[in-house]
């Protein structure tokens, strides 16, 4: 097995895919000769040629809406938006029609797609280019929305989700890009969507994140075990939409106390909606109110305020900390 | 905080003067380093072949066989039947909102004529009478605007996409379509319909762009009926006509006589053979009117001025064509009375069908979201079938 990066990785999720299946291809801006602008699709374009590596114009709106027709055709794009931020420009589309092609022809045209784009701060990057809005599209009715944590899980649940039959928004945590490596097969792996992983087991409390604060989480989890001696479970979403509810009620139900983590705004945000199930499955178990550790609601910072704005390991352990105090 | 560099209000950095320090620029003179090649209007052709009167020009008739100019005045005579029938069952409470199309029979039914069963065609909410020629059955067009699911998606073998709502939305995935036509080199291509109001969508700007880019064997049928709802075209586009957005584009352009079939018919053959033969995108504007409501919830006598819509009487498509085809032999004045009583015996027909088949299914609406439908949603689904199950009745 080789050492990757998450781009690596992702490289070789996207490789792999246009390798089994001719309908498979990339459209995106800067994709082609320039390998995109963080490299996921190095190579490709020489290795499949510009019919199925599409540099596009810079347009948003127009890659997802030749993408939904390319699908409409019965091709598999997968379409990359630079940044996350620009995706706004996209809404249209997404919503009109790549969420709800298949529902609104009662199944004649389903929506074989990917939209990945990379999202989130922590690398000093200019504005409109940190942007966490994965609420919007888990509230979109007929999207997957996905989002990994490293190098392994980023290509397995990549190539499970432009192998999906349904339209995927897959958000890369640009932060982890390259931020270390892991051993992933060569071999064609895939993870099933909709399913959460518990990372480490334990009993005193659950923290639930996902994306680019499970490093910053997995830090937390180090220090409140060796430090506080503190039995914490960790949960990493893997699949906001569809949520694996039954992972985490299963142990919120035995831990009794949970905190989420993620770095989207609070209002409305992924830990609101999974307080509101956790109040539905679990709670008669709970023994403290759940807290949520988030940005705040405020439009992501220019970089110089970044590392304040977003949550870190200390965040994250007050917040365990406060959890288990609440008697 | 850093108040002192926050704090400009007293002494804010002048701008600096630059009269007198630029020589004076010259325009139109050529350039050794930029291409100077205007963009000439000039070179967008309008076409007529059947003028309001119904006269013909002789040059240009095309040669189409005598079985096809029939079906073409079925279609038309049709087209407008069931747009009145729509209309009455509208007002009487039988049909939801819906735009009806009186007066721009030709220019829908132009777009769909030259079109194969291997080309795709991609609607407006105005284009029934296109939809039917190419398939779509009364029946369901009904059902659709009667708020049925059932009648939304294109019936099977039709390759057409459904229209959209929100208007021009839909016109950068009929691109998409025929891009997955190069892709897979098929050749087909696709016609897009939309109206002046759609073209200032940004959307629509992206979609010509990224057709004429990738040489995508799209016909655009920019369907210019004079409004959007109560907007002018004066208030979409600041240019004398609208072809000329295409040629921007880097498309061949024409502006055609909307309510001429003849002409409607001819330019989107030409264009649609150039776009399958891998000659890309063209944009033909089609001049036409809006006669009638934007939708049936309008009132235009809050906008217009009824005398706006009385020249365009004259102008009617079915008419001209009729003085065509008894010129050509191949009509009567009593057959032509006969095929508008046929149409209008289909359209009564169509709708007692419709009135004994239509049914709304709301334990269906779950089904088709998701190819396999996630946990939460079988939950909310569970909890919704229980909701219609206490009320009773097999439809709650």
């Amino acid at each position: 097995m080789a050492e990757l990066t998450m781009v690596e990785a992702l490289n070789l999720a996207l490789d792999q895919c246009m390798d089994r299946d001719a309908d498979v291809c990339l459209m995106g801006e800067d994709i082609g000769i320039n390998g995109g602008v963080f490299r996921v699709t190095k190579g490709l374009y020489e290795k499949y040629g510009a019919r199925r590596v599409m540099d596009s114009t810079l347009a948003e709106c127009g890659i997802i809406g030749t993408a939904v027709g390319m699908a409409i055709y019965g091709l598999k794009p997968v379409a990359e938006i630079q940044f996350s931020g620009f995706t706004m420009q996209a809404f249209d589309q997404v919503e009109q029609n790549m969420a709800r092609m298949r529902n609104r022809t009662q199944g004649r045209y389903p929506i074989r797609m990917v939209m990945r784009t990379p999202y989130g701060g922590g690398i000093r990057a200019v504005e409109h280019h940190s942007e966490s809005r994965e609420a919007y599209w888990a509230h979109t009715p007929g999207l997957k929305v996905v989002i990994p944590s490293g190098p392994r899980n980023a290509r397995a649940l990549l190539a499970a989700s432009i192998e999906d039959p349904d339209p995927v928004v897959f958000y890369e945590p640009k932060a982890v890009y390259r931020a270390f490596r892991e051993e992933v097969p060569e071999t064609h792996e895939t993870m099933p969507l909709g399913k959460a992983q518990v990372v480490r087991p334990g009993n005193d409390l659950s923290i639930i994140s996902y994306g680019a604060m499970m490093r910053v989480c997995r830090e937390a989890v180090d220090d409140l075990v060796e430090l506080h001696g503190i039995d914490v479970e960790l949960i990493d979403l893997l699949s906001i939409s569809p949520m694996d509810t039954q992972t985490l009620s299963e142990s919120v139900s035995r831990t009794g106390r949970c905190v989420i983590v993620h770095e989207g705004h609070q209002t409305c945000g992924i830990a609101s909606e999974i307080i509101a199930r956790l109040n539905e499955h679990a709670f008669e178990y709970l023994c403290a109110p759940i807290r949520r550790v988030t940005c705040p609601d405020i439009p992501f910072p220019y970089f110089q305020t970044e590392k304040q704005f977003l949550p870190d390991a200390d965040t994250v352990i007050g917040a365990v900390q406060e959890t288990l105090a609440w008697e | 905080m850093p108040d002192e560099l926050n704090d400009n209000s007293d002494q804010e950095a002048p701008i600096p003067a630059t009269e007198g320090q630029f020589p004076e620029l010259k325009h139109g003179v050529k350039s050794s380093t930029m291409d100077t090649s205007p963009i000439d209007p000039g070179n967008i052709e309008v076409l007529q072949i059947l003028d309001e009167h119904g006269q013909l020009d002789k040059s240009l008739d095309p040669p189409l066989d005598d079985e096809l100019l029939v079906k073409i005045h079925r279609g038309l005579v049709l087209t407008r039947a069931f747009d009145h029938r729509m209309l009455t069952m509208q007002r009487q409470g039988e049909m939801g909102t819906f735009a009806p199309n009186l007066g721009q029979e030709a220019c829908q039914l132009g777009q769909v004529i030259p079109l194969s069963r291997k080309d795709w065609y991609s609607p407006s909410y105005r284009s029934f009478g296109a939809q039917i020629w190419r398939g779509w059955s009364m029946e369901r067009l009904l059902l659709l605007w009667a708020g049925y699911h059932e009648g939304f998606p294109p019936p099977a073998g039709v390759n057409d996409l459904p229209f959209s709502i929100v208007v021009g939305s839909h016109v950068l995935p009929a691109v998409g379509v025929a891009m997955g036509m190069n892709y897979k080199s098929d050749a087909s291509c696709m016609v897009v319909n939309f109206g002046d109001g759609a073209l200032s969508q940004g959307a629509v700007a992206e979609a010509l762009n990224i057709a004429a880019v990738n040489a995508a064997p799209v016909v655009f049928v920019c369907e210019n009926n004079g409004w959007a709802i109560s907007t002018p075209l004066n208030k979409q586009a600041a240019s004398e006509n609208l072809a000329v957005r295409g040629l921007g584009f880097g498309m061949p352009s024409i502006r055609v006589d909307g309510n001429d079939i003849l002409a409607m018919t001819v330019a989107v053959d030409e264009a649609a053979q150039r776009a399958r033969a891998g000659g890309g995108p063209t944009f033909i504007e089609a001049v036409t009117y809006r006669m009638s409501l934007h939708t049936t919830a309008d009132d235009p006598t809050v906008y217009r001025e009824e005398e706006l819509v009385d020249p365009w009487e004259e102008r009617c498509p079915i008419r001209r064509y009729e003085t065509y085809m008894k010129y050509k032999g191949l009509l009567t004045g009593e057959l032509i009375q006969k095929i508008h009583a046929e149409c209008e015996q289909e359209v009564i027909e169509a709708r007692d069908l419709f009135r004994s088949t239509a049914a709304s299914h709301p334990r269906e609406i779950f089904d088709h979201l998701y190819e396999q439908l996630p946990p939460e949603l079988e939950a909310q689904r569970d909890a919704y079938l229980r909701r219609l199950d206490e009320r009773g009745g097999p439809d709650g």
